[in-house]
């Protein structure tokens, strides 16, 4: 690997100051920090530390959600096929290969957009490249339908992407978690693009692989059945389609095993908060079980957790370091919320078939009160004890 | 029977190179300096110049502010030279040693006869107060009753100097130590599970003996203070977190000596033969250091311990309160591949992406002093408190500091902390922050502001 360092240590002085490539510094930093580990020592304050950096951190979260993304594509496929009738007939790999040809440009724009405005944006501050994009960015195509112009979620990532983090302060200041943000943007403008029933099946072919569907084929989410007052288990979609995933839906939110593997990932190395994840499901549980009880709804509670982006919501959204509460008495009640929140939505609004997104939003908007509360107790603690007058 | 407090959040970092329990035979090359930055938050008033003949105990410095507070040499000779840095700033003052010792008779006064006042001006007198240190703010003491007096016995950070292995054959001037500091204020003691000195002192007067269990930072003053009788504002506390300063006040009741000898731990994953060490403060470290690592790479000679010391060089001195010189490896020619996904098995980390979690408590690394990422705004939460036993929000408190929130930071408790307790939350920190450097900048901010 040698060589390598030297050709980053001999192309090096073109990045630094008055150097001809200067313009893209922040470009040139970021790939070598991501070759190499920096061999900056401490200056001050302790002399050793811990492996771990804020790298390390959010590549594990993209490995969590590589199940979710392979299986979304594998699904997008399944979808196309299954809506054609040629299911039977397809193979393993056109079926994922459709899927993966479908869903790559997402990815791609995604990327390419999110990372293109953070590289300039760490230029223009003389900062160096935060990582929070990585995961942002491959969440983006995950909470978005299949059908998606390019051209609107490229706009939606750059609008997440500045207003959503930049104006902030960049990763570690945001308010609200920006993949969300991007979601809620598209929602609010392109409509037609984000819900109703023609958007969650692909219905193009693609290399040769797939079906071209009729052109008024519709096809509506599980969840929007429910909705409209019909349990999906009476519209012919088995519980056990529910959690494995064949149903329609956004790319990555379907699957409920390829969604735990990913928190199973994330709760071994403790990058996400078990707390959040447990709350945020007894949330969920509870408020559906009381409006099934009260006959408010048609499916019961369990249902309501596998069913939409409830579980992918909990797993990898709500679990948002920066925009979640932070201190540990704080996470149990921000998750309680937002399970609470998302089926009230759910249930209470037939405007939306899906709650998770705005109580996610709604709670990264209280996060910080509940964080107040929390730590206003230790203080009025310590002025009780004597302390400050 | 002395009270257990049990710590659970902490964390123990095993290193390679614990010194043996075998003592070194050292002879000092004569030249010894004493650092006014070792005795933080005091600005110095060298009294001595170039070529004066002093006697160890007299005082080669005063703190500017408050002249009683003497800073006395801790060996009899002559005085080289006051080396001084930008604007004048006092850098240390180095003394010649002489080939027989002489020190200045402070007498043994009846401990039992005196009041705190006297014992108080005695301490002060003979150069030893200012070893002390106060919360709030973590400064070296300065002339002021202090509410309680805090001695931790115990020394828990990576690769310590075990104090029950130094105090061994001193238990005397432990105790008359502690004796004399009771005399001024009620004294808590922290020790540690199994300590030795429980029996030796929990009768003494006006001294109550606690027992922490559990993992660094257990043996942080300041994190004993926190359970046993945390500070208010506007109260003042001594806190001696080096509790060979104990030793020190002992020897000059015992002896009327000022007799500034302590053991050292040379320890770190470069030594080749990590051993105990016998020396003085402020005693030149070339003499132990020389030949003692490979000198084919970089490395980094630490006066003190990996968490809290400070960077030093072969010709640097033993700080006042360096219980250890550490030296590790740079790392600064590391260029480690890819860390962002390799498995880095000779890495250390609390964090589970590595395998470190699996590889048992006992396993030793050899870490180098290499930052390993760049710094961030804080992303992850709870990272600090997991290693802050200490009823504070640590990560809430640097936030303030960094925001210059004056009343913030009083309400979240900075009264109560000292840069060394964040020592391992700056460790763990996936942000890289700075945060010894943002604590102690607060606690300046608010001795400023309450001056």
């Amino acid at each position: 690997m040698s060589f390598l360092r030297n050709y980053l240590n001999k192309i090096k002085p073109n990045f630094e100051k008055d150097g001809k490539l200067h313009a893209f510094r922040s470009l040139f930093d970021g790939f070598e920090t991501f070759l190499y580990v920096p061999n900056t020592t401490s200056r001050n304050g302790v002399h050793i530390h811990d492996a771990i950096d804020s790298k390390r951190i959010m590549s594990m979260v993209v490995i969590a959600l590589m199940p979710a993304l392979l299986f979304g594509m594998y699904n997008v496929g399944y979808q196309n096929y299954l809506a054609a009738g040629t299911l039977a007939s397809a193979s393993f790999f056109s079926v994922f290969f459709y899927g993966f040809f479908a869903v790559l440009p997402k990815i791609l724009v995604s990327y390419i957009v999110g990372l293109g405005i953070e590289f300039a944006w760490a230029q223009w501050k003389g900062e160096e490249i935060q990582e929070g994009f990585l995961v942002s960015g491959i969440l983006i195509p995950l909470i978005i339908p299949v059908n998606c112009p390019l051209w609107i979620l490229a706009i939606a990532v750059a609008f997440a992407v500045v207003i959503g983090k930049e104006i902030f302060g960049g990763t570690g200041m945001n308010i609200f978690n920006p993949a969300l943000i991007c979601r809620a943007f598209l929602f609010f403008a392109y409509p037609s693009m984000m819900s109703g029933d023609k958007v969650w099946v692909a219905d193009e072919q693609i290399f040769g692989l797939g079906n071209t569907l009729a052109d008024g084929f519709t096809q509506a989410t599980p969840l929007a059945t429910v909705g409209q007052g019909t349990n999906p288990i009476e519209a012919g979609t088995s519980l056990c389609d529910m959690i494995c995933g064949f149903i329609p839906g956004s790319i990555g939110e379907t699957s409920v095993i390829a969604i735990a593997l990913g928190a199973l990932l994330l709760l071994i190395t403790g990058i996400a908060s078990w707390k959040t994840i447990l709350s945020v499901f007894v949330g969920g549980a509870l408020t559906a079980a009381l409006f099934a009880g009260i006959g408010s709804t048609v499916i019961p509670w369990y249902e309501h957790l596998v069913l939409g982006g409830f579980a992918f919501g909990a797993v990898f959204m709500a679990t948002d370091p920066v925009t979640s509460a932070r201190t540990e008495t704080g996470k149990w009640i921000y998750g309680f919320l937002i399970g609470m929140m998302a089926i009230v939505i759910r249930v209470m609004n037939p405007g939306y078939p899906e709650g998770m997104m705005l109580a996610i939003l709604l709670m990264n908007m209280f996060a910080p009160t509940i964080d107040h509360f929390v730590v206003e107790r230790n203080i009025s603690k310590r002025m009780k004890r004597g302390g400050i007058k | 029977m002395a009270k257990v407090i049990k710590l659970c959040k902490g964390l123990d970092i095993q290193l390679k190179g614990k010194a043996a329990e075998t003592r070194l035979n050292l002879k000092s090359n004569g030249h010894y300096a004493l650092v006014p930055d070792d005795f933080e938050g005091v600005v110095p008033k060298v009294v001595v110049k170039e070529g004066d003949i002093v006697k160890a105990g007299d005082a080669l410095f005063v703190n500017k502010q408050y002249p009683k507070v003497k800073f006395a040499s801790p060996v009899s000779g002559k005085v080289t030279a006051v080396e001084r840095g930008e604007r004048r700033k006092v850098l240390c003052v180095k003394v010649e040693a002489d080939k027989e010792q002489r020190y200045v008779d402070f007498g043994t006064p009846d401990l039992d006869k005196m009041d705190g006042r006297l014992v108080f001006e005695h301490i002060m007198e003979a150069g030893l107060l200012g070893y002390i240190n106060q919360l709030p703010y973590a400064i070296a003491a300065i002339p002021g009753r202090p509410r309680t007096i805090f001695v931790s016995a115990l020394r828990d950070k990576p690769l310590a100097c075990d104090f029950e292995y130094e105090v061994m054959g001193q238990e005397q001037d432990f105790v008359t130590g502690i004796k004399a500091l009771a005399k001024i204020a009620s004294v808590y003691v922290g020790v540690g599970k199994n300590s030795k000195l429980i029996g030796q002192i929990s009768n003494l007067d006006s001294v109550e003996v606690a027992v922490f269990d559990g993992p660094c930072p257990a043996g942080n003053v300041g994190v004993q203070v926190n359970h046993l009788y945390p500070v208010n504002k506007g109260e003042m506390v001594w806190t001696i977190g080096d509790p060979t300063v104990v030793l020190f006040i002992g020897r000059l009741f015992n002896t009327g000596k000022v007799d500034l000898r302590r053991l050292v731990a040379f320890c770190g994953s470069e030594v080749n033969k990590p051993c105990h060490v016998e020396m003085l403060v402020g005693e030149e470290l070339s003499t132990l250091v020389s030949n003692s690592y490979d000198a084919d790479h970089h490395v980094r000679i630490i006066n003190g311990n990996v968490l809290t010391g400070r960077q030093t060089t072969k010709d640097g001195f033993l700080g006042a309160h360096s219980s250890e010189v550490t030296i590790i490896p740079e790392g600064d020619d590391a260029d480690e591949f890819a860390g962002w996904i390799m498995p880095r098995l000779k890495q250390f980390s609390v964090n589970r992406s590595y395998f470190s979690w699996l590889m048992g408590k006992k396993k030793e690394y050899a870490l180098d002093a290499r930052v390993k990422g760049g710094e961030r705004h804080i992303i992850m939460s709870g990272e600090y408190d997991r290693v802050l036993p200490m009823d504070i929000y640590g990560e809430y408190l640097v936030k303030a500091i960094i925001t210059g929130d004056i009343d913030k930071m009083e309400q979240l408790g900075i009264y109560e902390v000292s840069p060394e307790d964040f020592a391992l939350a700056e460790f763990v920190d996936s942000s890289k922050l700075e945060l010894q450097r943002i604590v102690r900048e607060g606690l300046d901010i608010l001795r400023k502001e309450n001056a």
